[in-house]
């Protein structure tokens, strides 16, 4: 059978084989995130918590010194690799470092809306009344589909 | 209600996806792990990272071989957690940080 693979490891690099209105979902939800990243913080919003989780969930003070010590760069890392995640959208090669940021920027997208959709291993579309809830259920599965075939191209030789 | 989930529940055909070993982000023999070290790092089980990345970030970030990286990530799915690496203090601090910037749910605490 036929498998259809969207990302095909080169010579010179990735091959991202998606149409242009998946290129345009992608770029939507990498300036959502980096919307969110930029507006919000772990106290105001659940989905950005999911992404700056505790060290130290028992320890308040050894955790306050935690994210002294990473908070900010783990922060800048994220909006640096959504610089290159956008990048990795236009090159008809993709470098390595370039499609890594694009899996991770795309894994914090899920990450996020897993926990506002409060996803468990057993949601499927039907668990969703709302058709936005269902449409971006929709774009959280396809995303996971995107991911899957990354982490593949990403571990061949 | 904790648990990795697999991207079975899209109906897609799957591309070949492993099996070859990934680079290493910081190789460094120092993170053999060792019983008598004092701190621990933990992942925990969550429904949204695939199995397969989270594989792949175990063996990116701490060069396990790939059936090693399967193991500690079915422990993580099976077990709810998986002790990843240990060593002194600030060592598991950055474990932990760089296990969150690929998204992963790690902590750390003094083992037992």
């Amino acid at each position: 059978m036929a498998v259809l693979r969207l990302v095909r490891r080169r010579r010179d690099g990735y091959e991202l084989r998606l149409e242009d209105r998946e290129r345009e979902l992608l770029r939507e939800q990498l300036a959502a995130m980096r919307a969110l990243l930029l507006a919000e913080n772990p106290a105001s919003d659940v989905g950005v918590a999911r992404l700056f989780p505790p060290a130290y969930p028992d320890d308040l003070l050894e955790n306050l010194d935690y994210e002294q010590m990473a908070g900010n760069g783990l922060l800048a890392e994220r909006l640096a690799g959504l610089d290159e995640a956008e990048a990795a959208l236009g090159d008809p090669r993709v470098s390595e470092e370039r499609m890594l940021s694009l899996m991770r920027s795309i894994n914090d997208v899920r990450l996020v809306w897993g926990v506002r959709l409060e996803v468990t291993e057993e949601t499927g579309s039907a668990d969703f009344d709302d058709p936005r809830d269902r449409a971006t259920y929709d774009v959280y599965l396809w995303l996971g589909w995107l991911m899957e075939q990354i982490v593949g191209a990403l571990g061949e030789t | 209600m904790h648990t990795l989930t697999a991207i079975s529940t899209v109906e897609v055909a799957r591309a070949e996806t492993q099996t070859a070993p990934v680079e290493v982000d910081q190789p460094d023999a120092d993170e053999s792990v060792e019983a008598d070290i004092p701190w621990i790092v933990i992942v925990w089980n969550d429904p949204v990272n695939l199995m397969s990345y989270v594989t792949f970030v175990f063996q990116k970030l701490f060069g396990y071989p790939r059936a090693k990286a399967e193991k500690l990530m079915m422990d993580v799915h099976l077990k709810g957690k998986a002790v990843v690496s240990n060593g002194p203090k600030h060592r598991c601090e950055s474990d932990v940080a760089r296990l969150h910037a690929y998204g992963l749910w790690a902590t750390m605490q003094k083992d037992a």
